[in-house]
């Protein structure tokens, strides 16, 4: 029993990582923004598609694919941002929230349309889990966790040490002041955009290494997301690693209580405890 | 062809209840309700369960379909309401999500993916075409029935506290209307009006099933409201209808199409939804019938010289 807990929390790490990278994504695009962009989980699976394009049809090894996976989400989420979301900003955050799900649908059905419903997997090699003991992991799962953690490191690098990272904590936190610093809003929020999918296409991706890219990928991670930027606190990008750190060990650990198929309803529950308790999350800024 | 157009408008008139379920939440109040097919489903499963397995009679069945999707409607907003609308949206986003999940799971309960069949009809199947005539009857006049109603409390004193909570909730507070409880009472008000529009639904089709329940079903209701006009439940009855002729137009429009396979017509009418929906919000946001500011209510005139 101990050794199925203690396996169940390295699955939890690797797969909360994983999560962390759509996670910050997502509450990255809130924080500037300011609306929650529902369209994550088609970016996730754009990201997942064209990473699946690069590695298999192309012959691409794994890490130019990872790049074309945040390219072509991070693109397709710009557009999406210019065309459809920000002609309504004087409408509000809602209205930009209600037009990211019809964007979101529009997306996905333009990746169904292209390549079916069918399942797609990745060009992997299978390789034999490391044992430790009792415990087991594969080594895609070791790459696909090194990847997330290289690329949140990067993440971290680039808003502590460059301008345009510095310009985009400046406006999340404060929009007006930025501005009066000569930060360009519209320059910050189309690179937060365009970052914000791109992790989001990654996210899809990482996930669709483990299985399988199909048209749903994206839309199956969402709650999760959605359930690491709320207990982190929305808008909060530490807060998010840690969201989605915590629930993924909290989706892994359910899974030995209950039936596997709850796993994404865990997120849910953990969002209306954190509402109910505790609205600004672990690290949020408060969210009357 | 004749029960085909039939069969339309009764799926039309179920649309016009769920409009005016959204109005009501949505449009009078600002609360954004993306999870209104989970509160469909409800209402669909409390009937077809207690009619189906427990025999209860079917009038008893809806009562407690609406009575579940008002208690399920409370309980969904009691973390949120105290919130930004923004949370509210994904909290609704993930509920219909787990309505899904607990419908395909507890097998003991719903009947898990395959669901429930054979849901008993509100008029006897057997009456052939009359049955699909009596039901268009039963169901347009339940919406024009919700619709007048809507309407009624849209202009009252209550309507009008709904509508200063959705301008600006602080200045509301201020004058004195309990914000939290006005919200609470329109939103569960609607979820109850959703869990109708399922049950009715539900004994129609005879056949419940958590793979009805889809995302895009909110996603429809939203292009409906819209297109009608938020905020006038009479522009969300229309709206209801023009969806319907707009869905049959792309499932028209997506056949034409030479040389595409089923799966690329079901995306290309989806994308045409969300097209659709993008555009309205970007090029008519008041739709068909935009909202009326309604006037003060004049003092009354007193005549010179006397004193009110």
């Amino acid at each position: 029993m101990l050794s199925s807990i203690v396996q169940a929390l390295l699955n939890g790490l690797v797969s909360g990582t994983i999560l962390a990278v759509p996670a910050i994504g997502f509450t990255a695009i809130f924080a500037v923004l300011r609306y929650p962009n529902f369209a994550i989980g088609s970016l996730a699976t754009i990201g997942a598609y064209a990473g699946w394009y690069a590695n298999v049809r192309l012959g691409w090894p794994l890490e130019a694919s990872f790049a074309l996976a945040f390219l072509g989400a991070g693109i397709a989420a710009v557009s999406a941002e210019w065309l459809a979301v920000r002609p309504l900003e004087k409408s509000g955050a809602l209205m930009m929230a209600i037009c990211s799900l019809a964007v979101g649908i529009v997306l996905e059905n333009m990746v169904r349309f292209g390549f079916g419903n069918d399942p797609r997997g990745f060009n992997v090699p299978l390789m034999r889990d490391i044992r430790f003991g009792d415990l087991r992991i594969s080594p895609q799962q070791v790459e696909n966790f090194a990847v997330a953690l290289v690329l949140m490191a990067l993440l971290w690098a680039a808003l502590n040490f460059t301008r345009m990272g510095r310009a985009m904590r400046a406006t999340a936190d404060n929009p007006d002041l930025a501005r009066l610093k000569g930060v360009e809003p519209a320059t910050v929020a189309a690179i937060t955009v365009v970052v914000g999918g791109g992790l989001a296409g990654v996210g899809g991706m990482l996930v669709a290494l483990d299985t399988a890219a199909d048209p749903l990928t994206g839309f199956r991670l969402i709650l999760s997301v959605f359930a690491a930027a709320v207990l982190g606190g929305l808008g909060s990008i530490p807060g998010a690693v840690v969201g989605a750190l915590l629930i993924g060990m909290v989706e892994e650990l359910t899974v030995l209580l209950l039936a596997p198929n709850y796993r994404t309803a865990i997120g849910f529950v953990v969002i209306l405890i954190v509402l109910t308790i505790r609205p600004s999350g672990l690290f949020g800024e408060k969210s009357g | 062809m004749v029960n085909y157009l039939i069969f339309i408008l009764v799926v039309a008139g179920v649309y016009a209840l769920l409009a005016q379920s959204l109005t009501l939440s949505w449009g009078l109040t600002g609360l954004v309700n993306l999870g209104l097919v989970g509160f469909f489903a409800i209402g669909a499963y409390a009937s077809a369960m207690t009619t189906k397995w427990a025999g209860w009679p079917i009038p008893l069945g809806i009562a407690f379909a609406i009575l579940v999707g008002l208690g399920v409607g409370f309980l969904v907003t009691i973390s949120t309401l105290r919130l930004r609308d923004d949370y509210l949206a994904i909290v609704t986003l993930g509920f219909a999500e787990v309505v899904r999940l607990v419908a395909s799971n507890e097998i003991w309960l719903t009947g898990g993916t395959d669901g429930i069949a054979g849901v008993p009809s509100i008029v006897p199947r057997a009456w052939g075409p009359n049955y699909h005539i009596t039901m268009l009857v039963i169901v347009t006049g339940l919406a024009i029935t919700v619709h007048l109603v809507l309407s009624h409390l849209a202009s009252s004193p209550w309507g009008r506290a709904l509508r200063a909570v959705r301008e600006d909730q602080i200045v509301a507070a201020v004058a004195g209307k309990p914000v939290v409880l006005l919200k609470a009472q329109a939103f569960s008000l609607a979820a109850a009006i959703a869990a109708l529009a399922g049950a009715i639904y539900g004994h129609y089709t005879s056949y419940v099933a958590p793979e009805i329940y889809q995302p895009l079903i909110t996603i429809y209701v939203f292009l409906a409201v819209t297109a009608g006009g938020v905020g006038r439940p009479l522009g969300a009855l229309i709206g209801a209808y023009l969806l319907i002729g707009f869905l049959e137009l792309t499932r028209f429009m997506a056949e034409v199409v030479p040389g595409v396979t089923p799966v690329q017509a079901a995306a290309t009418r989806e994308i045409m939804v969300g097209l659709a929906l993008i555009l309205l919000l970007r090029l008519r946001p008041d739709g068909l019938l935009p909202e009326r500011n309604q006037k003060a209510p004049q003092p009354a005139a007193h005549p010179k010289g006397t004193t009110p």
